[in-house]
């Protein structure tokens, strides 16, 4: 991109040795503000535009593949939380059913309501996170202050779900550990209703904004071409104009009862991404509207004794329970051999779990495709010859998360 | 596009390179020669399967499977109609290479390196072979199945009732 300035830039320069007497370097990061997580930038600048950019990742891998070759199933939602922690429920809940598919289980039609429910605020939670610090990036720090209420109100909502609210281990595999509170039902029904006031007054502060635009527009665009080339998935493809999203080209979790629309953008740039994930906030407000209404009666997780835990009053008294507990937790389940991916649209794309068994109690191979790890390479082109301003903000709109780039 | 159908062109295309197939789950699996990988693929993007989207890359280790004990593991996808294939392709560990297709998809740069990174294969032709996630001076690669979790040196616990 922009090929054409930078070699205005350098034509100014008579000689090579000259253009490094002229130029310096920069380190953006590890540890930075703007980068919201442990990414250094190697910048070459040329006062303050950006020649070249190298990036260094990996500050915190934690080895997920390989200790998930050591772990029972279950055991496994525990990592998957820990690498998109902005919008920790579909990564389990991808999971899950990424084991449900190699068992080959069926969950009840209310298991996929009340999922499509947990993972839509989940990305509500982290379109508002990431489209927050758009805002701050660009110097606008109240509309930060703003979502972050509504965030508050959905981690409340995971609290009456699972007990957590970050690294959230929710739900089972086949279904979810508890059904839905009381105090859950108060909570969604006051998010439903008085979600979509509070957000608008978060739209009118940016998404008109004649500075905010000015600032975002034409700010680290690609083309589709490039971003189809480079892996893209999810907001970031979508802000390009690819309408690419995994909940309707392979819907699962009964995604396909549903009415939806694919916002997408043209041009790619930071003010599309924003703009495509206000959208998608919309629509996924009006998902979670139609799967609440329409919440189907019915038990709360499948019948897998294999795999899911008894009651704990039934293995006390019961004994096929009290078997099934514990073959669950020594890890003695019968696992079929198989290999499957799965994939489902995390925050930021297609979120693909590749699990191959051999029979064991835990996988013999387990490859986490990251939306993260893959678009984060196309960083230095979309930055090349842009001021070091436009990269920050570029990196706050592809939502990057360390978490989940690193794993 | 039908599982036959694609896998029927391949086979046209490339009656030698095609080791074996499966369909575990739906999701059509092609082990490929090694050396006709490059060329398979390219055949998917550009042919008329316009299987051109290039969802991951992965390695795996089978000790166990002499000459073959190491592979890599491509997953493709055309967008259009939800079509995806998965290609393997197995290699001796005492030889890991295998050619790049860092020249037909750009995204596939990081995740070679990761899979370099993790089991040392040897993508022939790639721009910047380097280790990504783990630490540079780690010396092994850390994905083989020979390299335990944990160091080996450890007494402090006693895993022979839950091991693996």
């Amino acid at each position: 991109m922009k090929d054409n300035e930078l070699s205005n830039i350098l034509s100014q320069y008579d000689s090579k040795e000259q253009i490094d007497g002229q130029l310096y370097t920069l380190n953006l990061g590890p540890t930075h503000p703007a980068t919201h997580g442990i990414f250094q930038n190697i910048l070459t600048m040329d006062g303050e535009r950006i020649l070249h950019s190298e990036q260094t990742v990996g500050y915190i891998h934690r080895a997920f593949e390989k200790i998930s070759e050591r772990r029972n199933f279950a055991q496994i939602t525990t990592l998957t939380d820990r690498m998109n922690y902005c919008s920790a429920p579909i990564n389990n809940i991808g999971w899950h059913m990424t084991v449900e598919k190699l068992i080959g289980c069926e969950v009840p039609k209310r298991v996929d309501y009340m999922r499509i429910i947990m993972m839509e605020l989940a990305r509500i939670a982290d379109h508002l996170v990431c489209n927050g610090v758009i805002g701050v990036d660009t110097g606008a720090l109240t509309g930060f202050t703003y979502v972050f209420q509504d965030r508050e109100r959905i981690y409340e909502m995971y609290e009456q779900i699972c007990g957590a609210r970050m690294t959230t281990n929710m739900g089972r595999i086949g279904g979810f550990e508890r059904d839905f509170t009381p105090k859950f039902h108060e909570l969604i029904k006051d998010f439903i209703k008085n979600f979509p006031k509070r957000f608008e007054e978060f739209c009118i502060l940016l998404e008109r904004n004649r500075i905010f635009m000015d600032r975002t527009i034409g700010a680290g665009p690609i083309s589709a071409e490039r971003a189809l080339s480079y892996s893209f998935t999810g907001p970031n493809l979508r802000a390009a104009g690819v309408d690419y999203d995994v909940r309707v080209a392979q819907p699962y979790s009964s995604y396909d009862d549903f009415d939806f629309i694919i916002p997408i953008g043209t041009a790619g740039d930071t003010y599309d991404r924003f703009m495509v994930r206000q959208q998608e906030i919309l629509e996924s407000y009006k998902l979670i509207k139609n799967a609440y209404e329409n919440l189907p009666e019915g038990a709360f997780h499948a019948d897998v004794p294999d795999f899911y835990l008894p009651e704990k009053a039934d293995v006390y008294t019961k004994m096929e329970a009290l078997i099934y507990h514990f073959k669950i937790v020594m890890g003695e389940t019968e696992i079929p051999k198989g290999e499957v991916y799965h994939c489902v649209e995390g925050g930021n794309g297609e979120l693909g779990f590749y699990l191959v068994s051999d029979g064991g109690r835990s996988p013999y191979r387990l490859h986490f495709r990251r939306p993260c790890f893959i678009y984060y390479q196309a960083f230095p082109e979309m930055i090349q010859g842009s001021m070091i301003s436009d990269a920050v903000v570029t990196m706050s709109s592809m939502n990057v998360i360390a978490g989940e780039l690193d794993a | 596009m039908t599982n036959e159908f694609v896998l029927e062109a391949i086979q046209r295309e490339f009656s030698d390179s095609v080791i074996s197939h499966s369909e575990p789950y739906g999701f059509l699996t092609l082990e490929i020669k090694k050396e006709d990988i490059k060329k398979i693929i390219h055949y998917l993007k550009d042919s008329s399967l316009e299987i051109n989207f290039l969802t991951d890359i992965c390695g795996i280790h089978f000790p166990e499977n002499k000459e073959k004990e190491v592979g890599v593991i491509y997953h493709l996808h055309n967008m259009m109609t939800n079509f995806r294939i998965r290609l393997k392709t197995f290699m001796p560990i005492e030889n890991t290479e295998v050619d790049t297709i860092t020249d037909l998809f750009a995204g596939a740069n990081w995740m070679e390196r990761e899979t370099y990174d993790f089991f040392g294969i040897n993508f022939k032709g790639h721009p910047d072979l380097r280790i990504i996630l783990n630490d540079p001076d780690l010396g092994y690669h850390p994905m083989l199945k020979e390299y335990r979790l944990e160091d080996g040196t450890r007494t402090d616990k006693d895993d022979k009732m839950f091991g693996r």
